[in-house]
């Protein structure tokens, strides 16, 4: 009898479990998007006072005084984007090549070891980076690089003032080494995922490999690579150490490459245990909120051309 | 265009690749080749046994870093293991959810949420209330950056659990939740704990979230909620010093640390070569 009743109980407390089980799940799942919102929200409310006080003038304004409460983030919204900018100029066209190396063009036996060190490459932290940049790569510019430039390129002003070594130049270079592994390791991805009858059609047709790359390839994962982009774009943008490391940490707006700037980033990390008052706190912090929207905009952006490769769903054109 | 000519540029083009790799690889080779030869000659025994020495004197180590670096992974694993593992196997489970769609999505963002950025969630969500940095608010920023990165990975690997394993067991009656902790959990275990080693080595050289909130300190400390010295915070700090011999030492911590860091990404290729194969 009270096997009977056991075992018509067994299911129900089987299903209950499963249940609870579920919704233990599903909270933890539920807990990324809350997490992000929280951040957001978090973060808002804290910057809330620099907000109100200072508005969207914030961004067009060059006086960075914690004496006078005066905050305006130009002078770093500048160093960021062109540090930026500088960091993919020399990384997009290397990482689209060691891709279409590892993807299409690279012997069998090259292409697990070569994934394998950009792999690695990525994963030397932000710090190392920064401390082989002080000792190694600033003294290089310095010495061979700013003189290289200004004999072949002095008539630009763009390498223009005294050879310091520290400076935008030097950030570019070191954040380029360190988003480089990004573009590789998704756009490899993605052309990967372009189907294998888009390439022997091409093949068929008597394309040699670089032909097939260029003409079935390319053109199906560039949605994808210009995802790939994106997304070195948003880990440039919010690089911290290495940069500050090696940019010189001076709130100025320059033409040349060679002259110290500031970062978004370098400026939070900096001055955000030495900020004094209230009000300087919500500044950096309104900074920091600006640098979360945008590279989660970026992201989102890289997210979604990256899925509609990896999907299948891309347009061919051409 | 002649054949001849038009293999040529093939070739051409595979060489000029094959360039950029060596060009993309060189910085890779050049830092651990300066790791090794300015890191060797600044390691020994004090510097994983001594507290860090008065300013501009030589000797002393980073033995409280590297104990603080530990304590800080320890609190972000508490914080992000669970939820990363059990979210994973929500994301893997359940895979035609509208969370689960909303949840990895979120994550992938999240991953690419500027580090600099959860320092200052942390240092407003726990320093802020505590009134004073603390282990725990470097935990928080840590332990969040890591919890999409855990969550991710473990779908990944429990999605290769075969569909025949959950239909075995559920065929003996055994519970989906008992078939999830003991059936799927278990075979997928290699697979996580390989992932979970992989984010605890990135976030084991994070610096940038830790400088306001673990905040480092130069002394020993086991308590959670006071500051706490990390290795990738002293590197810093040395690093920028005036000091020739904090710069030795700050070499040789981030030797240490890059070691540590490949190590444990060789060791989880190795693992994951392995799987593939046993498969």
């Amino acid at each position: 009898m009270t096997s009977i009743v056991a075992a018509r109980a067994a299911p129900a407390a089987a299903q209950s479990g499963d249940r609870y089980f579920r919704w233990l799940l599903i909270a933890m799942a539920a807990a990324v998007p809350l997490i992000m919102g929280a951040i957001l929200a978090v973060l808002l409310s804290a910057g809330w006072p620099a907000m109100q006080r200072f508005g969207l003038a914030f961004f067009v304004t060059s006086t960075w005084d914690p004496v006078a409460r005066e905050f305006g983030v130009l002078p770093f919204v500048y160093g960021t984007l062109v540090s930026s900018t500088l960091a993919l100029l020399i990384a997009v066209p290397l990482g689209l090549g060691v891709a279409i190396f590892l993807s299409e063009l690279a012997p069998g036996w090259l292409r697990v070891p070569v994934g394998f060190l950009v792999e690695l490459l990525a994963a030397i932290p932000s710090v190392v980076f920064g401390l082989w940049g002080i000792f190694v790569l600033v003294p290089w510019v310095r010495a061979t690089l700013t003189p290289l430039l200004k004999s072949s390129l002095s008539f630009l002003p763009l390498f223009a003032g005294p050879p310091l070594g520290i400076g935008m130049l030097t950030a570019g270079l070191i954040l380029a080494i360190m988003v480089v592994p990004f573009i590789v390791a998704v756009s490899t991805a993605v052309m990967r995922a372009v189907p294998i009858t888009q390439r022997e059609a091409a093949l068929a047709l008597g394309a040699t490999r670089w032909e097939t790359t260029r003409t079935a390839v390319l053109p199906y994962a560039r949605s994808g690579i210009i995802g790939a982009i994106f997304l070195a774009l948003a880990r440039a943008l919010g690089e911290t150490m290495a940069v500050t490391m090696v940019i010189g940490n001076v709130p100025q707006i320059k033409a040349s490459l060679l002259a110290p700037a500031y970062t978004i980033p370098a400026v939070i990390a900096n001055e955000f245990t030495e900020a004094t008052s209230d009000l300087y706190v919500a500044a950096l912090i309104y900074a920091g909120v600006v640098l979360l929207i945008v590279t989660v905009i970026v992201n989102v952006v890289a997210r979604v051309m990256v899925g509609r490769v990896a999907r299948g769903l891309a347009p061919i054109r051409e | 265009m002649a054949y001849y000519r038009r293999r040529w540029i093939s070739r051409a083009m595979s060489v000029l690749t094959l360039g950029c790799a060596v060009l993309v690889l060189a910085p890779l080779f050049l830092v651990l080749g300066f790791l090794m030869r300015t890191g060797a000659s600044a390691i020994n025994l004090e510097f994983f046994t001594a507290l860090p020495g008065p300013a501009g004197e030589p000797g002393g180590g980073m033995a409280n870093a590297i104990a603080g670096t530990l304590m800080l992974i320890a609190l972000a694993g508490a914080l992000a293991i669970p939820l990363g593992v059990l979210g994973g196997v929500f994301l893997a489970e359940y895979p035609n959810a509208r969370l689960t769609h909303l949840t990895r999505f979120t994550a992938d963002v999240m991953n690419g949420v500027p580090s600099i950025v959860m320092g200052l969630f942390a240092y407003v969500l726990v320093v802020l209330p505590f009134r004073h940095f603390s282990a725990l608010a470097g935990g928080v920023a840590l332990g969040v950056m890591l919890i999409p990165m855990v969550m991710r990975t473990t779908e990944e690997i429990v999605r290769l659990v075969p569909q025949s394993v959950r239909e075995a067991s559920l065929a003996l009656g055994v519970p989906q939740w008992k078939t999830i902790l003991r059936v799927i959990i278990p075979t997928a275990a290699a697979g996580i704990v390989t992932g979970i080693m992989v984010g605890v080595a990135r976030i084991a050289g994070e610096t940038a979230p830790l400088l306001f909130t673990a905040f480092g300190n130069r002394f020993w400390n086991w308590d959670p909620l006071k500051p706490v010295a990390a290795l990738p915070l002293q590197i810093f700090a040395y690093a920028i010093s005036p000091f020739d011999d904090w710069h030795r030492q700050a070499w040789a911590g981030a030797l240490v640390l890059v070691t540590l860091v490949l190590l444990v990404n060789i060791a989880a290729r190795y693992a994951a070569s392995r799987q593939v194969k046993l498969r």
